[in-house]
């Protein structure tokens, strides 16, 4: 089987002052899925929220498996207004303690709802393994992570990568 | 290229408190094999085959749905057999939340891993799941091979989301992957996306 070169940056934002929404637009439908990638911190205790191509309807959902402390649970939300893959890996005040890789499944196809898998890890606080349900056949050409209260810490990172296959 | 904009508070457009960084495409160690999507009418099975051991890693990502039946639950499996082995050579753990519960199981002696946790045909129309599985080292000739994945599916109310480890005791190079849903099938627009990773 022939191989090609297939894993690229897309592009990398380092935070600076008050922010608390970060957003990647104009993604191009090049690749197959996308992988955004967080190391970082917040002001304030708080998970870290995704929305797509600008919809703030409630059209989304999540189920996730978390490791609350010493406590492992599941929980959801459904018809809500953003996407999260975290609450036992959320954003703290100890920087930078917490990363997250979020896989955004075939982004750009036009047939099918879009899923994210991710796993989250805040090394004091927990970790999580969750999925992500955007209930539109768009392609995703945007996505906007924020956090609903704070700002992230100085230096914390959002990088987001894109898979083409084959 | 892709804008990035930050907003301070959600009323408060501003440029200059991030820096944004589009790096120039380069050489990957990461790369693609083979893509397989299903099309109309579904399928029983996916197979890579004549896999080389150019990679130190092999990956495949994917999403998919059941083809027929009516089953709406979200833990159908992706079974998943290497070089044709159909013996009982296969072993699996497996951890899931499902929105309330977490739970576990394990299974000796198989004849296949799995992947778990996407929609059956009487999900709602359009939802698929979608994972990542790892296959380690499999051009290893001195070790059994072991995989993991994550995956999963939210139906908007119901959901589930699974890490699985499976291990085929043999030593041979891995030069074929079989994934099946032989009940059911694999829906149209299911994809499978076979990649290699250097050592």
């Amino acid at each position: 089987m022939a191989a090609g070169m297939t894993y690229f940056p897309i592009a990398t934002a380092t935070t600076s002052g008050s922010i608390s929404t970060t957003t990647f637009s104009s993604i191009s439908g090049a690749y197959t899925d996308l992988v955004l990638i967080v190391n970082g911190g917040a002001s304030t205790a708080v998970n870290m929220q995704i929305q797509f191509n600008g919809d703030t309807g409630t059209n989304y959902s999540r189920t996730a498996l978390t490791l609350d402390n010493l406590t492992a649970v599941s929980s959801r939300q459904s018809s809500v207004a953003y996407t999260r893959l975290e609450d036992g890996g959320y954003l703290s005040t100890t920087f930078p303690a917490k990363n997250s890789i979020i896989n955004i499944m075939n982004y750009s196809n036009t047939t099918t709802y879009k899923t994210a898998i991710g796993r989250a890890n805040n090394a004091g606080t927990g970790l999580d393994a969750a999925v992500g349900l955007w209930r539109s056949t768009s392609a995703i050409n945007s996505i906007t992570v924020y956090i609903a209260s704070g700002n992230f810490t100085n230096g914390t990172t959002l990088t987001l990568y894109g898979i083409a296959a084959a | 290229m892709p804008l990035i904009t930050t907003l301070a508070n959600a009323s408060a457009r501003g440029y200059g408190g991030l820096r944004a960084a589009a790096a120039p495409a380069f050489d990957s160690d990461f790369e693609s094999i083979a893509t397989v999507t299903v099309g109309s009418g579904g399928t029983t099975s996916v197979s890579f085959t004549s896999i080389a051991s150019t990679w130190k890693h092999l990956q495949i990502r994917w999403i998919a749905r059941e083809n027929t039946g009516s089953v709406s639950t979200p833990d159908e499996n992706i079974r998943i057999r290497f070089n044709s082995d159909t013996g009982s050579n296969y072993s699996i753990h497996r951890l899931n939340g499902n929105g309330s519960t977490v739970y576990a199981d394990g299974y000796a002696n198989q004849s296949d891993v799995v992947a778990t946790g996407f929609s059956g045909n009487g999900a709602t129309a359009s939802i698929y799941g979608g994972g990542v599985i790892d296959i380690l080292d499999y051009g290893n000739t001195n070790i059994y091979k072991t995989i993991r994945s994550l995956s999963g599916v939210d139906q908007n109310g119901s959901g589930s989301v699974w890490f699985n480890s499976g291990n085929w005791r043999d030593t041979s190079a891995i030069t074929s992957i079989e994934l099946r849903e032989s009940t059911n099938g694999f829906k149209q627009y299911s994809q499978f996306a076979l990649y290699g990773i250097k050592g």
